[in-house]
């Protein structure tokens, strides 16, 4: 049964996995760069006369000054205000009148815009998009109405699920000096206190083309991306101030190993959380975090990945068991692991059972038939990828945003498939440290 | 983050909308009697292909709810030579995918692979589907995973209120019943319950079957007798129809979370009647068009009570209502569910405006071919489309049913139907001012 799984891995990674692109793929893949600083990413795909319009800001939450977490996210739903020539509200509104739909996302490193449109209307989607870019208007109204609106997301997100408080909490004790280990949506008291000052100060500093990145995939050719592009993107002039470097405050060594443990009535399935920071996907450095992807399938990417054969299989102590590791972020990220016990088996028993199968198989290694079975599926990944082009775009811009290159995007697949068993060795020895490990436990009342 | 919300509350309450666009689907009679929607898309190498058994966990019988549920988590766990994890090893290495699921009406499965090992994969999927082991030791485990996630939704707001809302509506109509089961019935069901389900609900006569890209029709017609013709013919009626029971007003379920979330519903309206489109077209300015709708305008954008409020038509096989569902914090709901009954009041008392209309049909003509843009969407529209009844032809007209709709038409169907007396709110949190 996958579905329980698929449920938990939901719990526990932010972002979904990222794919690679197939040589296929990179055969419709074209990139530039305006004069202004723009990127530029086409994806061409003419199967049906759909476009998708995606502009990337380089600038997420941890961009965020001190006192004021969730402004970047705020301020993603003020740019659905108005503008000096579009009322608040009209923006989505012509998107719906010519058959679009549009939304928006913030994450630790970037917020994005994006549009889902016939391919006949791009050049409106350009416009609008490259307008709210340097001229949104923002009335005191906006913003205290928005802001209950943003603290009601935080009521649903956050507040009303156990699972999702105890994981804030959780990223608070792994980061001890990055901006990650601050909450995308923000904290609620530096939420209530968000104003238009605040908002409107993140908006000068990020908001421009030479830190934007314009992703357009679907049926278009690039001669017309460019040419658009260049027409409403193109005059808008580059930000001079923009910070020259993404200044964030890094994690010191972790020279103890971290527990915490988060009581709630409302947690009806208890479990094991395991974190360990963990290197990122770098520009043309991306051994070790291919090394790690696949440590993640052979630990806990499963039904036979060796979490699950031990703890669901060999024994029936847990009714899941999984790993997971997004290497796609621009500064250190987290290798996790989550241990579901079954009914009558302690939190500590699951924890320790969890820590045996990581000593061995530091001691067994790798299955060769296992790790051959992987590559399969990432090569497979891959053809199936080009049936979205929308999931192709996000993995563009998310890259770009994150410090990565359209090559290294390119590259990621040949990386992957040359990971030899070694490699996940070696990774799995440095990453997989108890003294370097953040360890919690969600139950129902304190023990 | 999203700025907008995207609600998937229950998932067969999603009404199917498929799209025109330039998409060539050709029906496919295999030698065994059975039926398909096909599109070749020949240009990525492998297949999409969907199955809709119709009946669900409806076919559960009395005192066995959830059996149909656990019969479908335990498809992926081993047939013939192969346990469990020798199943799960051999679907890795051909890298397909199958997905099973059990919702109310159906019994779904959503499979890819590819051009290259296709028929190992089918071999595979048609070992999982006509004959499961159900061995003991996977049967407990999965039996566990079920009982853990039954345990979960016991204790989240959203699934409190939807199964609530259920039992309120369908009296003892099998609807009425949660489709994963509960703990005491879960914990009851034997390997023969399994048989039994399975022989119920995966049968020959009664699937729905779509496929989408490199394959040709003759391969698709002899790849549905080899997956499917070993399958039994039904041998069970599917549930009669189901009466709701809608008392208006708003029923509270105590429950200690800072955010109340509400379900509402009222009537809905048949597929096949005359006003159909004029309802949908009526559902999308009320609360269905996202940002653009009346409930999202005056709930969220002039008044900030909710990140999300929306609306929907429900078209299940055995019953039809219109539904809505909002999230507030407890001292806020009330307030946010004044605001939407007046908004009822208001649509039936005076309609909607001439550039509402406009508006709508211009989004939902607009959208239309927008879905088609994938072997997976295309694959799934299909055999939605095939289980609502819908003809080939349905495709190509079906915009033009919506820009038929008049003003009149729609206002008509809102005196008609939309009813604030009825309308009934099941509101799970510590929500302040509702009795």
């Amino acid at each position: 049964m996958k579905r329980f799984a698929a449920a938990l891995a939901a719990l526990v990674v932010f972002s979904a996995p990222v794919q690679a692109a197939t040589e296929d793929v990179t055969d419709h893949v074209s990139n530039f760069t305006l004069d202004n600083g723009l990127e530029v990413v086409v994806i061409e795909d003419h199967r049906a006369p759909v476009v998708v319009h995606m502009l990337w800001y380089r600038a997420g939450s941890a961009d965020e000054p001190v006192g004021q977490s969730g402004v970047a996210h705020f301020l993603e739903h003020l740019l659905f205000k108005g503008t000096d020539t579009l009322a608040p509200g009209e923006f989505s509104a012509t998107v719906a009148q010519n058959g679009g739909s549009d939304n928006a996302f913030t994450s630790f490193d970037y917020t994005a815009y994006f549009q889902r449109v016939a391919a006949d209307r791009l050049e409106l989607m350009m416009r609008m998009e490259s307008d709210r870019m340097v001229n949104i208007r923002l009335s005191e109204e906006d913003i205290a109405t928005e802001r209950d609106v943003i603290l009601e997301e935080r009521n649903q997100r956050v507040e009303n699920s156990a699972s999702a408080l105890f994981r804030e909490q959780k990223r608070a004790v792994q980061y001890l000096n990055h901006r990650y280990g601050v909450p995308i949506i923000g904290w609620r008291h530096e939420m209530e206190s968000l104003d238009r000052a605040d908002a409107l100060s993140f908006y000068e500093t990020y908001y421009s083309p030479n830190n934007a990145i314009l992703v357009v995939a679907g049926d278009v050719t690039p001669d017309e991306v460019r040419a658009l592009a260049d027409r409403y993107y193109g005059v808008i002039p580059a930000n001079p101030d923009l910070p020259k470097e993404r200044l964030r405050s890094q994690e010191p060594p972790q020279t103890a190993a971290r527990r915490l443990t988060f009581a709630d009535p409302r947690v009806a399935q208890p479990y094991v959380s395991r974190s360990y920071l963990a290197p990122e996907r770098n520009a043309g450095n991306q051994k070790e975090a291919a090394a790690l992807r696949i440590l993640a399938d052979l630990l806990g990417g499963g039904q036979t990945a060796v979490l699950a054969e031990k703890l669901q299989f060999d024994t029936q102590t847990a009714v899941y068991a999984g790993a997971f590791y997004n290497g796609q972020s621009l500064d250190a990220t987290t290798f996790d692991m989550v241990v579901v016990p079954t009914p009558g088996v302690s939190l500590q028993e699951a924890e320790e059972a969890m820590d045996r199968v990581l000593a061995d198989f530091l001691t067994e290694g790798v299955d060769p038939a296992h790790l051959e079975r992987i590559k399969t599926q990432i090569r497979a990944a891959e053809i199936y990828a080009r049936d979205d082009v929308q999931g192709l775009a996000n993995r563009y811009g998310r890259a770009l945003t994150q410090g990565l290159t359209v090559a290294d995007v390119q590259a990621w697949p040949e990386i992957l498939q040359a990971v030899t068993a070694e490699d996940v060795m070696e990774a799995a020895r440095k990453v997989l440290n108890p003294k370097t490990s953040v360890t919690g436990w969600l139950m129902a009342e304190e023990g | 983050m999203l700025r907008k919300l995207t609600l998937s509350l229950i998932t067969t309450f999603a009404l199917v909308t498929p799209a025109a666009a330039a998409v060539n689907i050709k029906p496919v009679t295999s030698e065994g009697g059975l039926t398909a929607w096909l599109v070749e898309e020949p240009s990525i190498p492998f297949v999409a292909l969907e199955l809709r058994f119709q009946g669900g966990t409806s076919l559960d019988l009395p005192g066995k709810t959830g059996a149909t549920n656990l019969m479908v988590g335990l498809l992926e766990e081993g047939t013939g030579d192969l346990d469990a994890r020798g199943f799960a090893r051999a679907v890795e290495g051909l890298a397909a995918s199958f997905d099973y699921g059990a919702y109310d009406d159906t019994v779904t499965v959503s499979a890819r692979f590819l051009s290259e090992n296709k028929d190992e994969a089918l071999a595979l999927l048609r070992g999982s589907l006509v004959a499961p082991r159900f061995d003991e030791d996977a049967v407990e485990r999965v039996r566990e995973q079920v009982l853990s996630g039954i345990r979960s939704d016991l204790k989240s707001p959203r699934d409190i209120a939807s199964r609530e809302m259920d039992q309120l509506l369908f009296g003892d109509h099998p609807y009425s019943l949660p489709q994963s089961g509960t703990l005491d019935t879960v914990a009851a069901l034997s390997r023969d319950d399994l048989l039994t389900a399975h022989k119920n609900a995966l049968t020959r006569d009664r699937v729905y079957i779509s496929a989408v890209g490199d394959i040709t029709a003759p391969e698709l017609a002899q790849l549905m007798d080899d997956l499917l013709g070993d399958l039994p013919k039904a041998e069970t009626a599917l549930p009669g129809p189901a009466a709701t029971n809608l008392p208006g007003g708003a029923q509270v379920v105590e429950f200690e979370t800072p955010q109340s979330v509400a379900l509402f519903a009222q009537a809905g309206i048949e597929r096949d009647d005359p006003d159909f489109f004029a309802a949908f077209v009526l559902d999308h300015i009320l609360g269905g068009g996202s940002f653009e709708s009346r409930l999202m305008q005056e709930v969220r954008e002039k008044r900030g009570l909710t990140y999300g409020v929306s609306t929907f038509l429900v078209d299940k096989d055995q019953a039809v209502l219109w539904m809505g569902s909002v999230a507030s914090a407890n001292d806020r709901v009330g307030e946010a569910i004044d605001v939407i009954r007046d908004e009822w009041a208001k649509a039936a008392a005076t309609g909607v405006t001439e550039k509402e209309l406009r508006d709508a049909q211009t989004y939902l003509t607009g959208a239309y071919p927008l879905r088609f843009d994938s072997n997976a969407s295309i694959a799934n529209i299909m055999v939605g489309m095939q289980a609502s009844g819908l003809g080939l032809d349905y495709i190509e007209t079906r915009n033009d049913k919506v820009n038929a709709v008049t003003l009149a038409d729609v206002n008509r169907v809102a005196k008609r139907l939309l009813d604030p007396d009825t309308l009934t709110f099941v509101v799970v949190g510590q929500p302040e001012g509702i009795e």
